[in-house]
Protein backbone atom coordinates (compact mmCIF):
# COMPACT_ATOMS: atom_id res chain seq x y z
CA UNK A 1 0.00 0.00 0.00
CA UNK A 2 2.80 2.38 0.90
CA UNK A 3 4.28 1.78 -2.55
CA UNK A 4 1.08 2.97 -4.23
CA UNK A 5 0.76 6.00 -1.96
CA UNK A 6 4.36 6.95 -2.62
CA UNK A 7 3.93 6.59 -6.36
CA UNK A 8 0.76 8.64 -6.39
CA UNK A 9 2.28 11.40 -4.25
CA UNK A 10 5.35 11.48 -6.48
CA UNK A 11 3.26 11.91 -9.61
CA UNK A 12 1.28 14.67 -7.90
CA UNK A 13 4.56 16.41 -7.12
CA UNK A 14 5.68 16.17 -10.75
CA UNK A 15 2.33 17.64 -11.79
CA UNK A 16 2.77 20.40 -9.25
CA UNK A 17 6.23 21.21 -10.58
CA UNK A 18 4.83 21.47 -14.10
CA UNK A 19 1.94 23.63 -12.99
CA UNK A 20 4.25 26.01 -11.13
CA UNK A 21 6.54 26.25 -14.16
CA UNK A 22 3.61 27.02 -16.46
CA UNK A 23 2.30 29.67 -14.10
CA UNK A 24 5.81 31.10 -13.95
CA UNK A 25 5.85 31.35 -17.74
CA UNK A 26 2.50 33.16 -17.74
CA UNK A 27 4.18 36.54 -17.25
CA UNK A 28 6.32 35.90 -20.33
CA UNK A 29 3.22 35.29 -22.46
CA UNK A 30 2.30 38.95 -22.17
CA UNK A 31 2.85 40.38 -25.64
CA UNK A 32 5.65 42.95 -25.79
CA UNK A 33 7.46 44.10 -22.66
CA UNK A 34 5.53 43.01 -19.54
CA UNK A 35 6.83 46.11 -17.75
CA UNK A 36 5.08 48.33 -20.32
CA UNK A 37 1.82 46.47 -19.78
CA UNK A 38 2.03 46.65 -15.99
CA UNK A 39 3.15 50.26 -15.61
CA UNK A 40 1.85 51.83 -18.80
CA UNK A 41 4.09 53.25 -21.49
CA UNK A 42 4.26 56.69 -19.90
CA UNK A 43 6.02 55.42 -16.77
CA UNK A 44 9.39 56.89 -15.81
CA UNK A 45 12.47 54.98 -16.90
CA UNK A 46 13.69 54.77 -13.31
CA UNK A 47 10.39 53.21 -12.15
CA UNK A 48 10.48 50.74 -15.01
CA UNK A 49 14.02 49.66 -14.21
CA UNK A 50 13.15 49.40 -10.51
CA UNK A 51 10.22 47.08 -11.27
CA UNK A 52 12.33 45.06 -13.71
CA UNK A 53 14.96 44.58 -11.00
CA UNK A 54 12.32 43.86 -8.41
CA UNK A 55 10.63 41.14 -10.50
CA UNK A 56 14.02 39.87 -11.66
CA UNK A 57 12.97 40.16 -15.31
CA UNK A 58 16.48 41.22 -16.34
CA UNK A 59 17.90 37.81 -15.36
CA UNK A 60 18.17 34.83 -17.72
CA UNK A 61 15.01 32.72 -17.81
CA UNK A 62 16.40 29.70 -15.92
CA UNK A 63 17.65 31.96 -13.15
CA UNK A 64 14.23 33.64 -12.91
CA UNK A 65 12.64 30.20 -12.72
CA UNK A 66 15.00 29.09 -9.98
CA UNK A 67 14.36 32.28 -7.96
CA UNK A 68 10.62 31.80 -8.39
CA UNK A 69 10.81 28.22 -7.10
CA UNK A 70 13.01 29.01 -4.11
CA UNK A 71 10.77 31.92 -3.14
CA UNK A 72 7.69 29.70 -3.40
CA UNK A 73 9.21 27.10 -1.10
CA UNK A 74 9.43 29.85 1.51
CA UNK A 75 5.79 30.80 0.80
CA UNK A 76 6.99 34.09 -0.67
CA UNK A 77 4.77 35.18 -3.56
CA UNK A 78 6.22 38.67 -3.78
CA UNK A 79 4.27 41.89 -3.49
CA UNK A 80 1.19 43.20 -5.20
CA UNK A 81 2.06 45.87 -7.78
CA UNK A 82 -1.24 47.59 -7.11
CA UNK A 83 -1.45 47.76 -3.31
CA UNK A 84 2.15 47.01 -2.43
CA UNK A 85 1.05 44.44 0.13
CA UNK A 86 2.59 40.97 0.40
CA UNK A 87 0.61 38.62 -1.84
CA UNK A 88 0.53 35.94 0.85
CA UNK A 89 -1.62 38.25 2.99
CA UNK A 90 -3.99 38.88 0.08
CA UNK A 91 -4.35 35.13 -0.49
CA UNK A 92 -4.94 34.38 3.18
CA UNK A 93 -7.64 37.06 3.29
CA UNK A 94 -9.49 35.57 0.32
CA UNK A 95 -9.13 31.82 0.89
CA UNK A 96 -11.83 31.51 3.61
CA UNK A 97 -14.50 33.02 1.33
CA UNK A 98 -13.72 30.62 -1.53
CA UNK A 99 -13.62 27.60 0.79
CA UNK A 100 -16.94 28.68 2.32
CA UNK A 101 -18.58 29.08 -1.10
CA UNK A 102 -17.18 25.81 -2.53
CA UNK A 103 -18.22 23.84 0.54
CA UNK A 104 -21.82 25.06 0.50
CA UNK A 105 -21.95 24.55 -3.29
CA UNK A 106 -20.71 20.99 -2.81
CA UNK A 107 -23.36 20.30 -0.15
CA UNK A 108 -26.06 21.70 -2.43
CA UNK A 109 -24.77 19.67 -5.38
CA UNK A 110 -24.82 16.42 -3.40
CA UNK A 111 -28.26 17.00 -1.87
CA UNK A 112 -29.64 17.61 -5.35
CA UNK A 113 -27.71 14.92 -7.21
CA UNK A 114 -28.19 11.94 -4.86
CA UNK A 115 -32.01 11.81 -4.92
CA UNK A 116 -32.11 12.69 -8.62
CA UNK A 117 -29.65 9.97 -9.58
CA UNK A 118 -31.25 7.45 -7.24
CA UNK A 119 -34.77 8.03 -8.53
CA UNK A 120 -33.64 8.08 -12.16
CA UNK A 121 -31.79 4.77 -11.81
CA UNK A 122 -34.41 2.87 -9.80
CA UNK A 123 -37.26 4.03 -12.04
CA UNK A 124 -35.41 3.79 -15.33
CA UNK A 125 -37.39 4.97 -18.41
CA UNK A 126 -40.11 6.43 -16.19
CA UNK A 127 -41.27 10.01 -16.13
CA UNK A 128 -39.03 10.52 -13.05
CA UNK A 129 -36.02 9.32 -14.97
CA UNK A 130 -36.68 11.61 -17.92
CA UNK A 131 -37.50 14.47 -15.57
CA UNK A 132 -34.29 14.26 -13.58
CA UNK A 133 -32.11 13.65 -16.62
CA UNK A 134 -33.78 16.55 -18.42
CA UNK A 135 -33.03 18.71 -15.41
CA UNK A 136 -29.43 17.48 -15.49
CA UNK A 137 -29.07 18.38 -19.15
CA UNK A 138 -30.41 21.86 -18.45
CA UNK A 139 -28.12 22.26 -15.45
CA UNK A 140 -25.14 21.37 -17.63
CA UNK A 141 -26.10 23.83 -20.34
CA UNK A 142 -26.91 26.87 -18.18
CA UNK A 143 -23.76 28.96 -17.94
CA UNK A 144 -23.22 30.28 -14.40
CA UNK A 145 -22.76 33.85 -15.63
CA UNK A 146 -26.38 33.67 -16.77
CA UNK A 147 -27.85 31.64 -13.93
CA UNK A 148 -26.24 34.01 -11.38
CA UNK A 149 -27.95 37.16 -12.70
CA UNK A 150 -31.26 35.26 -13.01
CA UNK A 151 -31.06 34.17 -9.36
CA UNK A 152 -30.23 37.74 -8.35
CA UNK A 153 -33.26 38.98 -10.30
CA UNK A 154 -35.66 36.51 -8.67
CA UNK A 155 -34.16 35.90 -5.22
CA UNK A 156 -32.74 39.34 -4.45
CA UNK A 157 -34.55 41.94 -6.54
CA UNK A 158 -38.09 40.53 -6.80
CA UNK A 159 -38.42 38.49 -3.61
CA UNK A 160 -35.83 40.37 -1.57
CA UNK A 161 -34.88 37.22 0.37
CA UNK A 162 -31.15 37.41 -0.28
CA UNK A 163 -28.57 40.18 -0.66
CA UNK A 164 -27.68 41.06 -4.26
CA UNK A 165 -23.95 40.63 -3.72
CA UNK A 166 -21.13 40.55 -1.19
CA UNK A 167 -20.66 38.30 1.84
CA UNK A 168 -22.66 40.15 4.51
CA UNK A 169 -25.12 38.01 6.47
CA UNK A 170 -25.54 34.25 6.72
CA UNK A 171 -27.77 33.97 3.66
CA UNK A 172 -25.47 35.79 1.24
CA UNK A 173 -23.85 32.48 0.31
CA UNK A 174 -27.08 30.83 -0.86
CA UNK A 175 -27.42 32.36 -4.34
CA UNK A 176 -23.77 32.00 -5.40
CA UNK A 177 -23.62 28.47 -3.98
CA UNK A 178 -26.83 27.56 -5.82
CA UNK A 179 -25.33 28.92 -9.05
CA UNK A 180 -22.16 26.93 -8.60
CA UNK A 181 -23.83 23.81 -7.19
CA UNK A 182 -26.45 23.30 -9.91
CA UNK A 183 -23.99 22.65 -12.72
CA UNK A 184 -22.11 20.21 -10.53
CA UNK A 185 -25.34 18.51 -9.41
CA UNK A 186 -26.27 17.97 -13.05
CA UNK A 187 -23.05 16.13 -13.87
CA UNK A 188 -23.09 14.16 -10.60
CA UNK A 189 -26.70 13.08 -11.05
CA UNK A 190 -25.92 11.66 -14.51
CA UNK A 191 -22.91 9.85 -13.11
CA UNK A 192 -24.76 8.45 -10.08
CA UNK A 193 -27.53 7.20 -12.35
CA UNK A 194 -25.26 5.35 -14.78
CA UNK A 195 -23.13 3.98 -11.97
CA UNK A 196 -26.19 2.71 -10.09
CA UNK A 197 -27.72 1.19 -13.23
CA UNK A 198 -24.58 -0.87 -13.70
CA UNK A 199 -24.66 -2.12 -10.10
CA UNK A 200 -28.40 -2.84 -10.09
CA UNK A 201 -27.87 -5.65 -12.60
CA UNK A 202 -25.31 -7.43 -10.41
CA UNK A 203 -25.90 -10.87 -8.88
CA UNK A 204 -25.22 -9.82 -5.29
CA UNK A 205 -28.13 -7.46 -5.42
CA UNK A 206 -30.50 -10.21 -6.54
CA UNK A 207 -29.15 -12.31 -3.68
CA UNK A 208 -29.85 -9.53 -1.22
CA UNK A 209 -33.40 -9.25 -2.53
CA UNK A 210 -33.82 -13.05 -2.40
CA UNK A 211 -32.74 -13.03 1.23
CA UNK A 212 -35.79 -10.90 1.89
CA UNK A 213 -34.35 -7.40 2.02
CA UNK A 214 -36.77 -4.69 0.97
CA UNK A 215 -35.76 -3.19 -2.35
CA UNK A 216 -35.21 0.19 -0.69
CA UNK A 217 -32.85 -1.34 1.84
CA UNK A 218 -31.04 -3.38 -0.79
CA UNK A 219 -30.45 -0.26 -2.83
CA UNK A 220 -29.38 1.92 0.06
CA UNK A 221 -27.08 -0.54 1.85
CA UNK A 222 -25.84 -2.76 -0.97
CA UNK A 223 -26.01 -0.84 -4.23
CA UNK A 224 -25.38 2.75 -3.27
CA UNK A 225 -22.02 2.31 -1.51
CA UNK A 226 -20.70 0.45 -4.56
CA UNK A 227 -22.14 2.97 -6.96
CA UNK A 228 -20.69 5.92 -5.13
CA UNK A 229 -17.08 4.74 -5.45
CA UNK A 230 -16.60 5.81 -9.09
CA UNK A 231 -18.55 8.96 -8.27
CA UNK A 232 -15.91 9.83 -5.70
CA UNK A 233 -13.21 10.10 -8.36
CA UNK A 234 -15.47 12.23 -10.49
CA UNK A 235 -16.16 14.43 -7.52
CA UNK A 236 -12.45 15.20 -7.26
CA UNK A 237 -12.24 16.00 -10.96
CA UNK A 238 -15.43 18.03 -10.83
CA UNK A 239 -13.95 20.16 -8.11
CA UNK A 240 -11.68 21.57 -10.80
CA UNK A 241 -14.74 22.71 -12.69
CA UNK A 242 -16.16 24.07 -9.45
CA UNK A 243 -13.02 26.06 -8.74
CA UNK A 244 -12.83 27.38 -12.30
CA UNK A 245 -16.53 28.24 -12.26
CA UNK A 246 -16.04 29.94 -8.91
CA UNK A 247 -14.00 32.62 -10.66
CA UNK A 248 -17.02 33.64 -12.74
CA UNK A 249 -19.57 33.11 -9.95
CA UNK A 250 -17.53 35.18 -7.50
CA UNK A 251 -17.36 37.95 -10.09
CA UNK A 252 -21.13 37.88 -10.63
CA UNK A 253 -21.88 38.10 -6.90
CA UNK A 254 -18.86 40.24 -5.88
CA UNK A 255 -18.00 37.37 -3.51
CA UNK A 256 -14.61 38.29 -1.99
CA UNK A 257 -12.78 35.04 -2.77
CA UNK A 258 -9.70 33.97 -4.73
CA UNK A 259 -11.55 34.08 -8.05
CA UNK A 260 -12.58 37.69 -7.63
CA UNK A 261 -9.03 38.50 -6.50
CA UNK A 262 -7.76 37.02 -9.75
CA UNK A 263 -10.19 38.96 -11.95
CA UNK A 264 -9.46 42.20 -10.10
CA UNK A 265 -5.75 41.57 -10.53
CA UNK A 266 -6.17 40.92 -14.27
CA UNK A 267 -8.05 44.21 -14.61
CA UNK A 268 -5.32 46.04 -12.67
CA UNK A 269 -2.57 44.25 -14.67
CA UNK A 270 -1.22 43.06 -11.32
CA UNK A 271 0.32 39.92 -12.80
CA UNK A 272 2.19 38.63 -9.72
CA UNK A 273 -1.18 38.43 -7.96
CA UNK A 274 -2.76 36.69 -10.99
CA UNK A 275 0.04 34.12 -10.91
CA UNK A 276 -0.35 33.56 -7.17
CA UNK A 277 -4.14 33.14 -7.40
CA UNK A 278 -3.91 30.69 -10.31
CA UNK A 279 -1.24 28.75 -8.46
CA UNK A 280 -3.24 28.67 -5.24
CA UNK A 281 -6.39 27.35 -6.95
CA UNK A 282 -4.51 24.81 -9.09
CA UNK A 283 -2.57 23.51 -6.10
CA UNK A 284 -5.82 22.94 -4.23
CA UNK A 285 -7.11 21.03 -7.23
CA UNK A 286 -4.04 18.79 -7.36
CA UNK A 287 -4.15 18.09 -3.61
CA UNK A 288 -7.88 17.32 -3.65
CA UNK A 289 -7.42 14.89 -6.53
CA UNK A 290 -4.56 13.22 -4.70
CA UNK A 291 -6.75 12.82 -1.62
CA UNK A 292 -9.72 11.42 -3.58
CA UNK A 293 -7.44 8.92 -5.32
CA UNK A 294 -5.96 7.75 -2.03
CA UNK A 295 -9.42 7.69 -0.43
CA UNK A 296 -10.75 5.63 -3.32
CA UNK A 297 -7.98 3.09 -2.95
CA UNK A 298 -8.50 2.95 0.79
CA UNK A 299 -12.29 2.54 0.53
CA UNK A 300 -12.31 -0.12 -2.18
CA UNK A 301 -11.12 -3.45 -0.79
CA UNK A 302 -10.91 -4.88 -4.32
CA UNK A 303 -7.92 -2.78 -5.27
CA UNK A 304 -4.76 -4.80 -5.41
CA UNK A 305 -2.12 -2.88 -3.49
CA UNK A 306 0.83 -4.45 -5.27
CA UNK A 307 -0.40 -3.43 -8.66
CA UNK A 308 -3.26 -0.98 -8.56
CA UNK A 309 -4.26 0.05 -12.03
CA UNK B 1 -37.03 14.74 -32.89
CA UNK B 2 -33.94 14.00 -30.82
CA UNK B 3 -31.86 14.76 -33.86
CA UNK B 4 -33.84 17.34 -35.78
CA UNK B 5 -34.43 19.89 -33.03
CA UNK B 6 -30.76 20.26 -32.03
CA UNK B 7 -29.68 20.10 -35.67
CA UNK B 8 -32.19 22.80 -36.56
CA UNK B 9 -30.96 25.08 -33.78
CA UNK B 10 -27.33 24.58 -34.73
CA UNK B 11 -28.06 25.16 -38.43
CA UNK B 12 -29.93 28.37 -37.64
CA UNK B 13 -26.97 29.45 -35.53
CA UNK B 14 -24.55 28.74 -38.37
CA UNK B 15 -26.76 30.44 -40.98
CA UNK B 16 -27.19 33.56 -38.84
CA UNK B 17 -23.44 33.64 -38.17
CA UNK B 18 -22.65 33.49 -41.87
CA UNK B 19 -25.59 35.73 -42.73
CA UNK B 20 -24.43 38.42 -40.29
CA UNK B 21 -21.82 39.40 -42.85
CA UNK B 22 -24.35 39.96 -45.63
CA UNK B 23 -27.49 41.11 -43.82
CA UNK B 24 -27.99 44.88 -43.45
CA UNK B 25 -27.43 44.86 -39.67
CA UNK B 26 -26.74 47.88 -37.49
CA UNK B 27 -25.54 46.31 -34.23
CA UNK B 28 -23.51 49.36 -33.17
CA UNK B 29 -25.91 52.14 -34.14
CA UNK B 30 -26.82 54.12 -31.02
CA UNK B 31 -30.33 55.55 -30.90
CA UNK B 32 -31.07 57.43 -27.71
CA UNK B 33 -34.82 57.55 -28.40
CA UNK B 34 -35.07 53.76 -28.05
CA UNK B 35 -33.18 53.17 -24.79
CA UNK B 36 -34.22 49.99 -22.92
CA UNK B 37 -37.42 49.53 -24.94
CA UNK B 38 -38.71 45.99 -24.60
CA UNK B 39 -39.87 43.71 -27.40
CA UNK B 40 -42.95 45.09 -29.16
CA UNK B 41 -44.55 45.00 -32.62
CA UNK B 42 -41.98 47.39 -34.12
CA UNK B 43 -38.89 45.52 -33.06
CA UNK B 44 -39.24 41.89 -32.13
CA UNK B 45 -36.45 41.80 -29.52
CA UNK B 46 -36.28 45.39 -28.31
CA UNK B 47 -33.33 47.70 -27.68
CA UNK B 48 -30.47 47.84 -25.17
CA UNK B 49 -29.18 50.53 -22.80
CA UNK B 50 -27.78 52.56 -25.72
CA UNK B 51 -30.80 52.04 -27.93
CA UNK B 52 -29.01 49.49 -30.10
CA UNK B 53 -31.11 46.76 -31.73
CA UNK B 54 -30.87 43.58 -29.66
CA UNK B 55 -31.83 41.41 -32.63
CA UNK B 56 -28.93 42.79 -34.67
CA UNK B 57 -26.51 42.39 -31.76
CA UNK B 58 -27.73 38.85 -31.16
CA UNK B 59 -26.97 37.90 -34.76
CA UNK B 60 -23.54 39.55 -34.62
CA UNK B 61 -22.96 37.69 -31.35
CA UNK B 62 -23.88 34.45 -33.12
CA UNK B 63 -21.13 35.15 -35.61
CA UNK B 64 -18.62 35.74 -32.79
CA UNK B 65 -19.48 32.53 -30.98
CA UNK B 66 -19.61 30.54 -34.23
CA UNK B 67 -16.22 31.76 -35.38
CA UNK B 68 -14.61 31.12 -31.98
CA UNK B 69 -16.22 27.70 -31.41
CA UNK B 70 -15.39 26.46 -34.89
CA UNK B 71 -11.77 27.68 -34.77
CA UNK B 72 -11.17 26.32 -31.28
CA UNK B 73 -12.56 22.88 -32.05
CA UNK B 74 -10.90 22.63 -35.49
CA UNK B 75 -7.48 23.71 -34.23
CA UNK B 76 -7.84 21.58 -31.09
CA UNK B 77 -8.62 18.45 -33.12
CA UNK B 78 -5.85 19.17 -35.60
CA UNK B 79 -3.13 19.71 -32.99
CA UNK B 80 -4.43 17.23 -30.43
CA UNK B 81 -5.21 14.60 -33.07
CA UNK B 82 -1.80 14.69 -34.73
CA UNK B 83 0.14 14.73 -31.44
CA UNK B 84 -2.08 12.09 -29.85
CA UNK B 85 -1.91 9.68 -32.78
CA UNK B 86 1.85 10.09 -33.20
CA UNK B 87 2.50 9.71 -29.49
CA UNK B 88 0.35 6.61 -29.19
CA UNK B 89 1.83 5.03 -32.30
CA UNK B 90 5.53 5.66 -31.69
CA UNK B 91 5.45 5.17 -27.88
CA UNK B 92 8.89 5.23 -26.22
CA UNK B 93 10.33 8.44 -24.79
CA UNK B 94 8.29 10.69 -27.09
CA UNK B 95 5.17 9.20 -25.60
CA UNK B 96 6.53 9.53 -22.05
CA UNK B 97 7.14 13.25 -22.48
CA UNK B 98 3.77 13.68 -24.16
CA UNK B 99 1.93 11.95 -21.31
CA UNK B 100 3.70 14.20 -18.80
CA UNK B 101 2.70 17.35 -20.67
CA UNK B 102 -0.90 16.19 -20.91
CA UNK B 103 -0.93 15.36 -17.19
CA UNK B 104 0.33 18.81 -16.33
CA UNK B 105 -2.23 20.52 -18.54
CA UNK B 106 -4.98 18.44 -16.96
CA UNK B 107 -3.75 19.36 -13.49
CA UNK B 108 -5.18 22.84 -14.09
CA UNK B 109 -8.86 23.54 -13.77
CA UNK B 110 -9.46 24.19 -17.51
CA UNK B 111 -11.52 27.35 -17.32
CA UNK B 112 -9.12 28.86 -14.78
CA UNK B 113 -6.17 28.38 -17.12
CA UNK B 114 -8.13 29.86 -20.02
CA UNK B 115 -9.01 32.93 -17.95
CA UNK B 116 -5.39 33.37 -16.84
CA UNK B 117 -4.10 32.95 -20.41
CA UNK B 118 -6.65 35.36 -21.83
CA UNK B 119 -5.72 37.80 -19.07
CA UNK B 120 -2.03 37.60 -19.94
CA UNK B 121 -2.47 37.67 -23.71
CA UNK B 122 -4.81 40.63 -23.54
CA UNK B 123 -8.35 41.05 -24.87
CA UNK B 124 -9.43 40.29 -28.43
CA UNK B 125 -11.05 37.46 -30.31
CA UNK B 126 -7.75 35.97 -31.58
CA UNK B 127 -6.40 35.75 -28.05
CA UNK B 128 -9.60 34.10 -26.85
CA UNK B 129 -9.16 31.46 -29.56
CA UNK B 130 -5.48 31.01 -28.69
CA UNK B 131 -6.22 30.62 -24.96
CA UNK B 132 -9.01 28.12 -25.58
CA UNK B 133 -6.92 26.08 -28.02
CA UNK B 134 -4.01 25.91 -25.55
CA UNK B 135 -6.43 24.52 -22.96
CA UNK B 136 -8.59 22.47 -25.32
CA UNK B 137 -6.21 20.42 -27.51
CA UNK B 138 -5.29 18.18 -24.56
CA UNK B 139 -8.66 16.43 -24.45
CA UNK B 140 -8.51 15.44 -28.13
CA UNK B 141 -4.88 14.39 -27.79
CA UNK B 142 -5.59 12.09 -24.88
CA UNK B 143 -8.58 10.59 -26.65
CA UNK B 144 -6.64 10.02 -29.90
CA UNK B 145 -3.69 8.47 -28.04
CA UNK B 146 -5.93 6.12 -26.08
CA UNK B 147 -7.71 4.98 -29.24
CA UNK B 148 -4.45 4.43 -31.12
CA UNK B 149 -2.97 2.44 -28.23
CA UNK B 150 -5.97 0.13 -28.39
CA UNK B 151 -5.81 -0.20 -32.19
CA UNK B 152 -2.16 -0.30 -33.08
CA UNK B 153 -1.80 -4.05 -32.66
CA UNK B 154 -4.90 -4.75 -34.76
CA UNK B 155 -4.36 -7.20 -37.61
CA UNK B 156 -4.76 -4.69 -40.41
CA UNK B 157 -2.13 -2.40 -38.87
CA UNK B 158 0.33 -5.26 -38.41
CA UNK B 159 -0.36 -6.34 -42.00
CA UNK B 160 0.32 -2.83 -43.27
CA UNK B 161 3.56 -2.74 -41.30
CA UNK B 162 4.58 -6.10 -42.75
CA UNK B 163 3.97 -4.76 -46.24
CA UNK B 164 6.38 -1.96 -45.51
CA UNK B 165 3.96 0.95 -45.21
CA UNK B 166 5.53 4.05 -43.72
CA UNK B 167 4.41 5.11 -40.21
CA UNK B 168 2.77 8.21 -41.69
CA UNK B 169 0.78 6.13 -44.12
CA UNK B 170 -0.34 3.75 -41.37
CA UNK B 171 -1.36 6.59 -39.10
CA UNK B 172 -3.19 8.47 -41.83
CA UNK B 173 -4.78 5.63 -43.76
CA UNK B 174 -5.22 2.85 -41.23
CA UNK B 175 -5.61 4.48 -37.84
CA UNK B 176 -7.13 7.92 -38.45
CA UNK B 177 -10.32 6.63 -40.13
CA UNK B 178 -10.99 4.36 -37.16
CA UNK B 179 -10.73 7.09 -34.56
CA UNK B 180 -12.71 9.81 -36.33
CA UNK B 181 -16.02 8.72 -34.78
CA UNK B 182 -14.99 9.27 -31.14
CA UNK B 183 -13.26 12.50 -32.14
CA UNK B 184 -16.43 13.79 -33.80
CA UNK B 185 -18.47 13.01 -30.67
CA UNK B 186 -15.89 14.81 -28.55
CA UNK B 187 -15.93 17.74 -30.98
CA UNK B 188 -19.66 18.21 -30.60
CA UNK B 189 -19.29 18.50 -26.80
CA UNK B 190 -16.24 20.67 -27.48
CA UNK B 191 -18.40 23.11 -29.43
CA UNK B 192 -20.76 23.42 -26.46
CA UNK B 193 -17.95 24.16 -24.03
CA UNK B 194 -16.19 26.54 -26.44
CA UNK B 195 -19.39 28.59 -26.80
CA UNK B 196 -19.75 28.81 -23.01
CA UNK B 197 -16.05 29.61 -22.59
CA UNK B 198 -16.11 32.41 -25.19
CA UNK B 199 -19.22 33.95 -23.65
CA UNK B 200 -17.70 33.53 -20.18
CA UNK B 201 -14.48 35.29 -21.13
CA UNK B 202 -16.44 38.07 -22.82
CA UNK B 203 -18.61 38.30 -19.71
CA UNK B 204 -15.45 38.86 -17.66
CA UNK B 205 -14.34 41.53 -20.12
CA UNK B 206 -11.48 39.37 -21.45
CA UNK B 207 -13.03 38.49 -24.79
CA UNK B 208 -14.48 40.54 -27.57
CA UNK B 209 -14.09 44.25 -26.89
CA UNK B 210 -16.89 46.84 -27.09
CA UNK B 211 -18.65 47.86 -29.20
CA UNK B 212 -18.37 44.42 -30.86
CA UNK B 213 -21.17 42.11 -29.73
CA UNK B 214 -20.81 38.81 -27.92
CA UNK B 215 -23.58 37.00 -26.06
CA UNK B 216 -21.40 37.05 -22.95
CA UNK B 217 -20.79 40.79 -23.01
CA UNK B 218 -24.49 41.40 -23.78
CA UNK B 219 -25.37 39.53 -20.58
CA UNK B 220 -22.77 41.46 -18.60
CA UNK B 221 -23.94 44.87 -19.87
CA UNK B 222 -27.56 43.87 -19.28
CA UNK B 223 -27.14 42.90 -15.61
CA UNK B 224 -26.98 46.58 -14.64
CA UNK B 225 -30.49 47.17 -15.99
CA UNK B 226 -31.99 43.89 -14.88
CA UNK B 227 -34.80 45.35 -12.78
CA UNK B 228 -36.07 47.76 -15.45
CA UNK B 229 -35.23 45.77 -18.58
CA UNK B 230 -34.78 42.04 -17.87
CA UNK B 231 -34.96 41.28 -21.59
CA UNK B 232 -31.39 42.54 -21.93
CA UNK B 233 -30.19 39.53 -19.92
CA UNK B 234 -32.91 37.03 -20.79
CA UNK B 235 -32.63 37.16 -24.58
CA UNK B 236 -28.89 36.52 -25.05
CA UNK B 237 -28.93 34.00 -22.17
CA UNK B 238 -31.79 31.95 -23.62
CA UNK B 239 -30.14 32.00 -27.04
CA UNK B 240 -26.82 30.90 -25.59
CA UNK B 241 -28.46 28.12 -23.62
CA UNK B 242 -30.45 26.88 -26.61
CA UNK B 243 -27.34 26.56 -28.76
CA UNK B 244 -25.29 24.92 -25.99
CA UNK B 245 -28.13 22.52 -25.21
CA UNK B 246 -28.40 21.67 -28.91
CA UNK B 247 -24.67 20.91 -29.16
CA UNK B 248 -24.83 18.73 -26.03
CA UNK B 249 -27.90 16.89 -27.33
CA UNK B 250 -26.22 16.34 -30.68
CA UNK B 251 -23.20 14.89 -28.86
CA UNK B 252 -25.45 12.53 -26.86
CA UNK B 253 -27.26 11.50 -30.01
CA UNK B 254 -24.03 10.92 -31.95
CA UNK B 255 -22.65 8.80 -29.14
CA UNK B 256 -25.73 6.56 -29.12
CA UNK B 257 -25.92 6.38 -32.89
CA UNK B 258 -22.26 5.54 -33.47
CA UNK B 259 -22.39 2.91 -30.72
CA UNK B 260 -25.36 1.20 -32.33
CA UNK B 261 -23.61 1.16 -35.67
CA UNK B 262 -20.58 -0.45 -34.11
CA UNK B 263 -22.71 -3.16 -32.53
CA UNK B 264 -24.36 -3.92 -35.86
CA UNK B 265 -21.00 -4.27 -37.53
CA UNK B 266 -19.81 -6.71 -34.91
CA UNK B 267 -22.71 -9.08 -35.36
Amino acid sequence: MSHFILKRILSALVGLLGVISLVFLLIHLIPGDPIDVMLGESALTADREALRQNLGLHLPLYEQWWNYMTALVQADFGQSLFSGRPIVDLLLERIPATVHLSFIALVIALTMALPLGLVAATRQHSIYDYGSMGFALFGMSIPNFWMGPLLILVGALWLGWFPVSGREGWNAVILPALTLGTAMAAILARMIRSSLLEILGEDFLRTARAKGLSSMRAILTHALPNALLPVLTLLGLQLGGLLGGAVITETVFAWPGLGLLMIEAIQQRDYPVVQAAVLCISMTYIVVNLITDLLYAWLDPRINWQNPS
Amino acid sequence: MRLWLPLGILLTWALLAIGSHVLPLTPNTIDLTHILIGPDQNSWLGFDELGRSIADRLITGASTSFFVALSVVALGILIGGILGIASGYFSGWVDQIFVRIVDIMLAFPGLLLAIALAGALGPGIENVILALVIVGWVGYARLARGQVLALKHADHVVAAQAMGASPWRIMGKHLLPLITAPLIIEASFGIASAIIAEAGLSFLGLGVQPPEASWGSMIRDGTRYMLVAPHLVLIPGLTLMAVVLAANLLGDWLRDWLDVKEQKLMR
